[in-house]
């Protein structure tokens, strides 16, 4: 039963929330290792975009990945593997890594949440140059119906890996993964659940690449979050999930832990639909909520992981915002923006950012910034430009979408 | 700490019967299809039958917003809808939106998107941020001046209930003072063209309802006593088991208690649901056989329209079964928040 809540207790009887399995997908290339590297390095993967026609838009770049031509195998029989398009594709991917990891087993409720901006948006497309040039003709478009529903890609990821469900889709644009994580966190935290698999997915499409690029938000050169001559994001692709549970029951079933979440927080910014407020009021309000939720301090956090999408009036927004939140730990404050590396990777972006922060905190080491010529001197911290060790306990990722939407998460070190 | 009681404090309709609450229950008080309606269907020269929202009786005040006078009809419909729900009591920063939707914002997308195919280099940039999700859920927490949480939940019909849960959760641990759960969709020709290829004699509506759900019992509407877990359809699970199992975590029939379905009155689709309550002997409401199929705006519709019947019709409680299109069987029940305080 979701109401009656299951029993909340009071704060300091809310179960801790482990990390067991993570997977990842974005441009740098499929799975944990090699994206760590990536990530490490500082590497970028962008190239010109070839999944669509972008001849007579202002960016031609994105952070494309090569999917590969088989899925893992599944329980999803070879009818339904071939239904599955670029997004699902990418969610099974990284959903299978992760599973794996976690050595999860199939039970009949695990309950599954899913942030996405636009879910298999490239089956409404062709639906509707389908239903636009061939009127009288239906092929195919009962199942290009069925794939544009962004449930369908969870239904179809609790079928190749043999639960029910229940699928819970988060679309609150460019904070869909992190919403997604926060929500399962919350789950799993106040006992409604004792695990959760959640992340985020996103594919590029058409339509959202002209849209980007029809508010002069992509960059015809390069994506050089919090640099003074900044001139916009670039859009990427990707996936990340990652298996939540109760402490106690991962100690129960001997399970590796990876990292522990330990904080969300979330805001609504109200001032326009796309632009944040220079201030920073909603992700200051969202970077303490989640602070408070953990009962840590600023002082305590290690490595920002920010939104950092390279367009003038986030970076402003963020870059006050972390002055805000940070104080006088602002000075020293490491912070970079993994969007330079592999793109905005929309409602993937907040899961796979927890992700590299999951990787920083097991491998001890910060991620560098791909691209910073001069640091805009409205940023008081210090951005990650260069590969390096350090200690690194906690860790917060931002993320902040259209419609104001934003969200913080807390990581911790396990060790 | 226990888990304290979470009331309807109010409920707003926009729907093919009208504008408002009132016109709803009248509608399904007389229990008769309304009118279809014809819509063109570029390329065909017979048109789709649909049953749309009629037009407002005046101009809507809230358009005068900034945010809203560009806004389409399903950010309008989540507004007006939401705002009768408050009932004037918006105006805290701390008021949470849930909005739950299937096809989002599907005539700006459409739009912008024949824009696209036409020249990418000349595609609006007005139009592009109208598409996303969140864009109503967005606009309704700007004209309310909310910061608090805002969530758009995207899937079929039981979305709305996964949102009423998620609701309740908020207001339990005080990120929210109040919440506001609103089921939206909208109208455009691409949506009853691709519910056409599922079922021929489903009629396409769209609108909104909503649900105003406090801590606070006085002048209640209802109590939300309960939504049951969410039972995916999948091979394992088929419509009819998850539609068993969400029956089976509502209680069993009771003297002056009410049903309120998501049946369509055809046959095939209502099979599932038919069978999980064929125990159901007592009062039922089919909203949607009287409204037609708006997916998240209709199981908006049933919550609304069993919480209109506890007030109205004095029911003890009322169940809401929602066995959605294609995604999941979920329930909720309310109670009459006079009899039971």
């Amino acid at each position: 039963m979701r109401f009656p809540l299951p029993q909340i207790s009071a704060l300091h009887e809310l179960r801790r929330v482990v990390v067991t399995g993570a997977g990842v997908i974005t441009a740098l290339g499929r799975g944990w290792k090699i994206n760590a590297e990536g990530f490490r390095a500082g590497r970028a993967a962008f190239r010109p975009v070839t999944l669509f026609d972008v001849s007579r838009q202002r960016a031609k770049s994105a952070a494309e990945i090569d999917l590969p031509d088989d899925l893992p195998p599944t329980r999803l029989s070879p009818k339904m593997t071939r239904r599955v398009h670029r997004a699902g594709r990418l969610l099974l991917l990284a959903a299978h890594e992760a599973w794996t990891q976690a050595g999860w087993e199939p039970e009949e409720s695990l309950p599954v949440v899913l942030g996405t901006t636009s879910g298999e948006m490239s089956c409404g497309e062709n639906y509707l140059l389908h239903a636009v040039s061939k009127p009288e003709s239906q092929k195919k478009q009962p199942t290009r119906v069925v794939q544009y529903q962004l449930h369908r890609q969870g239904l179809d990821l609790c079928e190749a890996l043999g639960f029910q469900g229940p699928v819970t889709v988060i679309s609150n644009a460019c904070a869909s993964g992190s919403n997604a994580l926060g929500q399962a966190f919350q789950m799993v935290r106040r006992g409604g659940a004792t695990r959760v698999f959640t992340g985020g997915y996103d594919a590029l499409s058409h339509i959202t690449f002209a849209g980007f690029d029809s508010l002069q938000a992509l960059s015809p050169t390069s994506c050089r979050p919090f640099d003074r001559e900044r001139d916009g994001l670039l859009l990427g692709e990707g996936a990340a999930m990652l298996a939540l549970e109760s402490l106690e029951h991962a100690r129960g079933r001997g399970a590796e832990i990876l990292g522990e979440i330990i904080g969300y927080g979330a805001a609504t910014d109200i001032h326009h639909l796309t632009q944040p407020h220079p201030d920073g009021d909603a992700a200051l309000a969202a970077m303490s909520a989640a602070c408070a939720r953990a009962g840590v301090t600023p002082e305590q956090v290690d490595y920002v992981n920010a939104h950092g999408t390279a367009t003038p009036q986030n970076d402003a927004t963020e870059a006050a915002a972390i002055n805000r939140w940070a104080g006088y730990r602002a000075t020293s404050l490491p912070v970079s923006s993994t969007k330079a590396g592999i793109g905005h990777l929309l409602g993937a972006a907040g899961a796979v950012e927890a992700v590299v922060c999951l990787m920083a905190l097991r491998g001890q080491w910060l991620p560098p910034q791909a691209a910073l010529d001069a640091p805009d001197p409205a940023c008081r911290f210090r951005i990650v430009r260069k590969p390096a060790d350090a200690r690194i306990n906690i860790a917060l990722s931002n993320s902040f979408g259209f419609g104001g939407a934003n969200a913080s998460l807390l990581l911790r070190r396990w060790a | 700490m226990g888990v304290s009681r979470v009331f309807v404090s109010g409920l707003g309709a926009v729907s093919p019967a009208g504008w408002g609450v009132a016109v709803l229950g009248q509608a399904l008080d007389k229990d008769e299809p309304i009118p279809a309606k014809s819509l063109p269907r570029p390329g065909w020269e017979k048109p789709l039958q649909v049953r749309p929202v009629p037009e407002p009786p005046g101009r809507q005040e809230f358009l005068s917003h900034p945010r809203l006078r560009r806004a389409g009809a399903m950010a309008q419909h989540t507004v007006a809808a939401a705002l009768e729900a408050l009932g004037g009591a918006g105006g805290s920063a701390r008021v949470g939106v849930v909005v739950s939707m299937l096809a989002g914002v599907v005539t700006y997308t459409r739009r912008f998107y024949e824009e696209v195919l036409r020249d990418p280099a000349t595609a609006s940039p007005v139009i592009f941020p109208e598409t996303v999700f969140n864009a109503p859920a967005s606009h309704l927490a700007a004209y309310l001046g909310s910061t608090a949480p805002n969530c758009t939940l995207v899937g079929d019909e039981g979305m709305f209930l996964q949102g009423l849960a998620l609701a309740a959760q908020w207001l339990e641990e005080k990120e929210v003072e109040a919440c506001v759960v609103i089921g939206v969709e909208e109208m455009d020709w691409l949506v009853p063209d691709a519910l056409r290829l599922f079922s021929r004699q489903a009629t396409y509506s769209s609108g909104a309802g909503a649900i105003y759900l406090t801590k606070n019992s006085e002048g209640a509407r209802a109590e939300l006593a309960a939504v049951t877990d969410s039972f995916s359809m999948t091979l394992a699970q088929n419509r009819l088991a998850a539609a068993r199992n969400a029956r089976a975590q509502l209680p069993l029939e009771a003297p002056g208690e009410l049903l309120c379905a998501s049946a369509r009155n055809l046959p095939r689709s209502d099979a599932a649901e038919n069978a999980a309550w064929q125990d159901w002997t007592g009062s039922r409401l089919r909203p949607k056989a009287v409204l037609g199929e708006a997916f998240a705006a209709s199981a908006a519709w049933q919550c609304v329209a069993a919480c209109d019947a506890i007030r109205r019709h004095g029911f003890a409680a009322a169940n809401v079964s929602v066995v959605g299109a294609n995604q999941q069987a979920i329930g909720a029940r309310f109670t009459n928040a006079e009899l039971f305080s």
